[in-house]
């Protein structure tokens, strides 16, 4: 349960956001015969980057980033080929406080999650975010993730959000 | 007198010593006390309560031993407990003397209840002195169970109700850790209900109790929240309207705020479980005729508070407040009304105005959710029926989502149409389930990506077909039997791969809606013919429609087991029908007929054995006895004089004739004596058993050599124990020994050793250790030890068509714990004894049994056999490391403990085999990096940077399911030790 956030609100009713728009879950990805077969080689698509970061738990609310439209598949671009990756998230208000928060914990599933040889940009889709370019700038910025990873708070916050759902 | 000199020492000490002796003896005798000593010993106890405070607790321990006997004068009773409440000051006494307190005043209360309500509520008053201020555990138990006792037998409260409730409630929420180690194992949850039991005994406590329990579950702390929900839900068991009116709307506003806002689905579920209990209480109240009914004023809160968010299907509160009004609606046939009436016409209204796919199917589930809630209150008068007023309109949009291009729309469509249909009789109409029933037909032959929808469609035909099958019988059989003849003649057309799913929709959607006897005696024949018809054509047959036809067959068999007439319906029309087929089959040799040769195939026999088991197992024993008469003598005589067509071209002689195709057949014998329950007698069983003997030797087709073993395996299973048996047993042994000595049948041999071995084993017969050694013997054979290693899993596993419980077989429980136990200390002495070449032999058999054996059964056994299975991790053998890492993953899970000494050996095998050339391999040796992270995080941590690194390879895996196992595991690995985790 994510401490600051749903055990919390619950109390006060504190959200910035109570009633949400929520978004169906994607099922499990159906496994196909050719995944199946030993010899072919999967290439990484945007589904499966998509089923990374779909599970990923919001800050505030007991929802996922996919329940809440915050990441959908289309905005997943990826080429295997080029190792390259980008993810446009959307935060649900333009004046939501967890932007930051949120493209952390995206960049650091695909930092966990993703081959090394992967060149990775996580950013706000444009026009959805009051702050954006700040936002996008800090994200980019290799150093201050890093930084931001060294401070415990932080790391714990962003552990919970990608920690399994108990 | 030497009793009275320490007793009357000036020293306090001493009395007590003496009164101590005393007290020791009276708990020995107390039984033998007369009257006259009885009152004496009292008088005397009584007095010494009195004495130095060092003497009270062997004065007290006297007296519960006095409180015990049976002979104490009236009267006594209450002057022991008055001069206990007048002299002692219970509380500061240690524990153990206050438990005799409490235990004196318990053997009261068990045995002199009206003594004790004479003292009026002064009683009361006197306990609540003695246990205000009670903290430890053990006394708190006995204490609690004191009050629940004043208040169930009816002790005079008098005017300390408060009081009572007072010197309990301070205990409410429970908040309780049991001490490690703890020897009195009192745990916490003890404490929780016997604390709850006594707060919920009475509606006298409600004034107090309601504004306790609403403060708790307004707190931060989620063990409080649970507690007062749950006791909430006790209380309304013995209150009325009169105790809560005061209290509902804070208690439904705490409730709402629970189901709305929480993150844990323990409280949503207690919170909703506590909604349905006080509306229950409210419907369930008495009322005066003038009082007003606090019901409909609460059912009226409640939807004001919830029917807005019905109408915004995209948010995230619709549901917890659907959940709401459904839990409400779920507490009385009054409540359901109400809500229904309210809720239904503004959900059908939602419904329309939406226009979105996603957002209608919201609606429609809230609508299905209100629908089941129906079913649970019966409806005896037909006038009151709730759902009679929207039936045309729920009817109208269950069909507008049964049309919709949106599968999961469609879905909800159909679970909801069989909802509707389940409802008491009479609610559709002829008309209406007609308009149904073409809607199923339609979506049963839904095209691929929909399967889900095709698949309920055949479930919902099933369901309503039992309630209504003349409307399935005259507008869907008709309809499915035009459809498989359309079938009969394309095939002659060779439009085949475009009619091919089309037929064996048809196909399933005739065995899915044979769920009534008088449907079954349409679609059977229908199968049946369809049959014949294939065999009849000329156009070449592909196995595959034979198999699809056998497994329609199936279904309509599973689904007629369970009406007796039904069943011996479908076995006399469809055995003789497939046999006589079969037996033409086999003796077309010379003719041109594919379809024939088609019939004899592995996987066509194989579906038949499936179809005459299933239509074997349920029949009664005299109905069994008089299709053996018939069926046995047709192997066995070659008489055919039971099947529908009996012209053949030659003899049927299976067991002494050389044709392959004839003695192929033997599987269809198997598959019907091997089904019979145990108690029908097989004729010429004598005969039988050696004809399938010499047959499981044959050389040269080991389709029918195997099925043969099978058939004289499972006969051997059934057979009761006795000379006969033995005389079988004989046979074999020296047929497989025979066998197995000679070049030529060694795997005839061996096979037939296997199914014998598997009769016994199940049955715990004497024999089968004999025979499990002769097959651990094979292991080290050159030739068939990688078999015997197989054989391993066969005889441990479950087989689907012969030795089943199904069908009747001798199988004990516990047969594999047993097989464990009596033999896996061999298999690893012999691991260690045999050459190196065979070695992987006996690790994979000892896999085998592993891999099946419960896991509970396995664990204690771990320590002896770990170094085995890690030696089993270096086997290079694909099948060995598979089901070594399969055993050892859910150990990992269950005993961290035993694994953490031999993580360095763990981590480093499994980071091996991630990398194996399998792929099968690396991913479960990915599930076990996964699982190593149960394992004490202090044992772990050492290794974490080096896993991290290790775990990126696999992350790069050319295969996504390698990857996916991969990136779960890193991920775990990266959280521990980490902050949040």
């Amino acid at each position: 349960m994510v401490g600051g956030g749903g055990g919390g609100g619950a109390g006060g009713g504190l959200l910035e956001n109570a009633n949400p728009l929520i978004y169906e879950r994607s099922g499990e990805r159906p496994v196909t015969a050719v995944e199946e077969d030993e010899q072919v080689a999967d290439s990484i698509d945007a589904r499966e980057i998509f089923d990374l970061i779909r599970s990923i738990n919001d800050p505030e609310h007991p929802l996922t980033l996919e329940e809440l439209n915050v990441v959908e598949q289309v905005r997943v671009q990826v080429s295997d080929p080029e190792s390259t990756v980008a993810v446009a998230f959307t935060p649900t208000i333009p004046h939501c406080s967890m932007a930051t928060l949120i493209g952390l914990s995206i960049k650091v599933k695909l930092l966990r999650s993703l081959p090394q040889r992967f060149k990775m940009d996580v950013h706000i889709t444009p026009g959805t975010h009051a702050s954006e370019h700040a936002v996008n700038k800090q994200l980019a910025d290799k150093e201050r993730v890093a930084a931001a990873l060294e401070n415990a708070h932080l790391l714990e916050v962003v552990n919970q959000c990608l920690s399994a759902r108990s | 007198m030497p009793r009275g000199s320490s007793l009357e020492n000036p020293e306090p000490r001493t009395r007590e010593r003496g009164i101590q002796l005393l007290s020791q003896v009276l708990l020995q005798c107390h039984s033998l006390l007369l009257e006259k000593e009885v009152v004496h010993l009292v008088l005397f106890y009584e007095n010494r309560l009195k004495d130095h405070h060092l003497v009270i607790p062997a004065v007290l321990r006297g007296l519960r031993a006095l409180s015990l006997c049976v002979t104490l004068p009236p009267g006594l009773a209450v002057s022991v407990l008055k001069a206990i409440f007048q002299e002692v000051h219970v509380q500061s006494l240690p524990q153990v003397d206050r438990h005799t307190v409490y235990s004196i005043i318990t053997n009261f209360m068990r045995t002199r209840e009206e003594e004790l309500k004479g003292l009026g509520a002064d009683f009361t008053f006197g306990f609540i002195q003695v246990m205000d201020g009670e903290k430890d555990p053990r006394n708190l138990l006995v204490a609690f169970r004191i009050v629940h006792d004043l208040i169930s037998r009816d002790y005079n409260l008098g005017p300390f109700v408060e009081e009572l409730f007072e010197v309990t409630s301070c205990y409410f929420p429970i908040d309780f850790t049991p001490p490690p180690n703890d020897p009195h194992g009192i745990q916490r949850e003890d404490l929780i209900l016997s604390l709850r039991a006594v707060l919920a005994s009475t509606p006298r406590f409600a004034e107090f109790l309601l504004p306790l329990l609403i403060e708790k579950v307004d707190s931060e702390i989620l063990s409080a929240k649970l507690d007062s929900l749950q006791t909430l839900n006790a209380c309304c068991a013995v209150y009325g309207q009169k105790e809560l009116k005061d209290f509902l709307p804070s208690l439904w506003a705490s409730i709402r705020r629970e189901v709305f806002q929480t993150a844990s689905e323990r409280v949503e579920a207690e919170g909703l479980a506590a909604l349905q209990s006080l509306t229950a209480c409210l419907s369930r109240s008495v009322l005066r005729a003038d009082a007003e009914d606090h019901l409909d004023f609460f059912l009226s809160n409640i939807l004001q508070d919830c029917r807005h968010h019905l109408c915004e299907p995209d948010m995230k509160l619709v549901w917890p407040s659907a959940k709401l009004l459904q839990a409400a609606a779920g507490a009385s046939a009054r409540a359901c009304d109400h809500i229904t009436s309210n809720v239904l016409p503004l959900l059908l209204e939602q419904f329309h105005r939406h226009s979105q796919s996603n957002q209608r199917r919201t609606i429609l589930e809230m609508i299905l959710g209100f629908l089941k809630l129906q079913q649970k209150w019966s409806y005896e008068n037909k006038g009151e029926r709730p759902l009679s007023a929207f039936k045309d309109q729920l009817c109208s949009l269950i069909f507008t989502a049964l049309t919709d291009p949106n599968t999961q729309l469609q879905l909800v469509g159909v679970r909801t149409l069989t909802v509707l249909g389940a409802q008491p009789a009479d609610l559709l109409s002829s008309g209406d389930l007609e308009l149904a029933v073409g809607h199923l037909y339609r979506l049963s032959f839904l095209e691929e990506d929909a399967q889900s929808c095709r698949v309920a469609a055949l479930e919902a035909s099933g369901a309503l077909a039992t309630l209504y099958p003349v409307a399935f019988s005259s507008h869907l059989v008709p309809k499915l039997a035009e459809e498989l003849c359309m079938g009969e003649s394309d095939l002659a057309r060779e439009k085949r791969s475009t009619n091919c799913s089309r037929h064996l929709r048809c196909l399933q959607a005739l065995s899915a809606v044979s769920t009534h006897p008088s449907i079954v005696k349409e679609t059977l024949p229908l199968l049946l013919q369809h049959l014949c018809q294939l065999n009849k054509g000329n156009v070449v047959v592909e196995p595959s429609e034979v198999i699809a036809v056998c497994q329609s067959l199936q279904r309509v068999a599973e689904k007629c087991q369970l009406d007796p007439e039904s069943c011996w319906y479908f076995h006399q029309t469809a055995i003789p029908c497939l046999l006589a087929l079969a037996v033409q089959a086999s003796m077309a040799e010379k003719e041109h007929s594919i379809m024939r040769k088609v019939l004899l195939e592995d996987e066509v026999l194989a579906a038949m054995v499936s179809v005459i088991g299933t239509a074997t197992t349920h029949l009664s024993p005299d109905l069994a006895a008089q299709s053996v008469a018939c069926i046995v003598p047709l192997f066995l005589d070659g008489n055919i004089s039971f099947l529908p067509e009996n012209s053949f071209p030659c003899r049927f002689q299976p067991f002494q004739d050389g044709s392959s195709g004839q003695r192929r057949l033997v599987a269809l014998l198997m598959a019907f004596v091997c089904s019979l329950p145990r108690n029908v007698e097989i004729p010429q069983l004598n005969q039988l058993m050696r004809e399938l003997l010499e047959l499981s030797c044959c050389p040269g087709c080991p389709f029918s050599s195997t099925a043969a073993a099978k058939c004289f395996a499972g006969l051997l299973n059934k057979h009761p124990a006795g000379q006969q048996l033995d005389e079988f047993l004989q046979l074999a042994v020296d047929k497989v020994e025979a066998g197995l000595g000679s070049g030529a049948h060694r795997s005839q041999a061996f096979t037939l050793l296997l199914w014998v071995t598997k009769a016994l084993v199940l049955r715990y017969h004497p024999l089968s250790s004999c025979l499990t050694d002769r097959l651990m013997g094979l292991l080290s054979d050159s030739e068939l030890g990688p078999k015997a290693a197989d054989g391993f899993s066969l005889l441990m596993s479950d087989c689907t068509d012969v030795l089943t419980r199904a069908g009747h077989a001798d199988v004990r429980i516990m047969f594999r714990q047993r097989f464990f136990t009596d033999n896996v200390p061999a298999l690893v002495q012999g691991f260690h004894a045999a050459p190196q070449d065979v070695k992987p032999n006996y690790l994979k058999g000892l896999s085998h049994v592993l891999n099946r054996l419960p896991k509970p059964v396995l664990l204690p056994e771990l320590p002896t056999l770990l170094s085995l299975l890690l030696e089993a991790l270096s086997c290079p053998d694909c099948v060995v490391q598979l089901s070594t890492l399969s055993c050892l993953q859910p150990l990992l899970l269950e005993a961290p403990q035993v694994m953490s000494l031999h993580v360095d050996t763990l981590v480093t095998k499994f980071l091996n085999l991630s990398s194996s050339p399998s792929m099968a391999v690396r991913i479960a040796a990915l599930q076990c990096m996964h699982a190593l992270t149960r394992l004490p995080i202090p044992v772990l941590l050492p290794y974490k940077p080096q896993v991290i690194r290790a775990l990126a390879k696999p992350l790069d895996d050319k295969k996504r399911l390698v990857r996916k196992e991969a990136v779960s595991a890193r991920g775990e690995w990266f959280l521990l030790g980490s902050p949040g985790s």
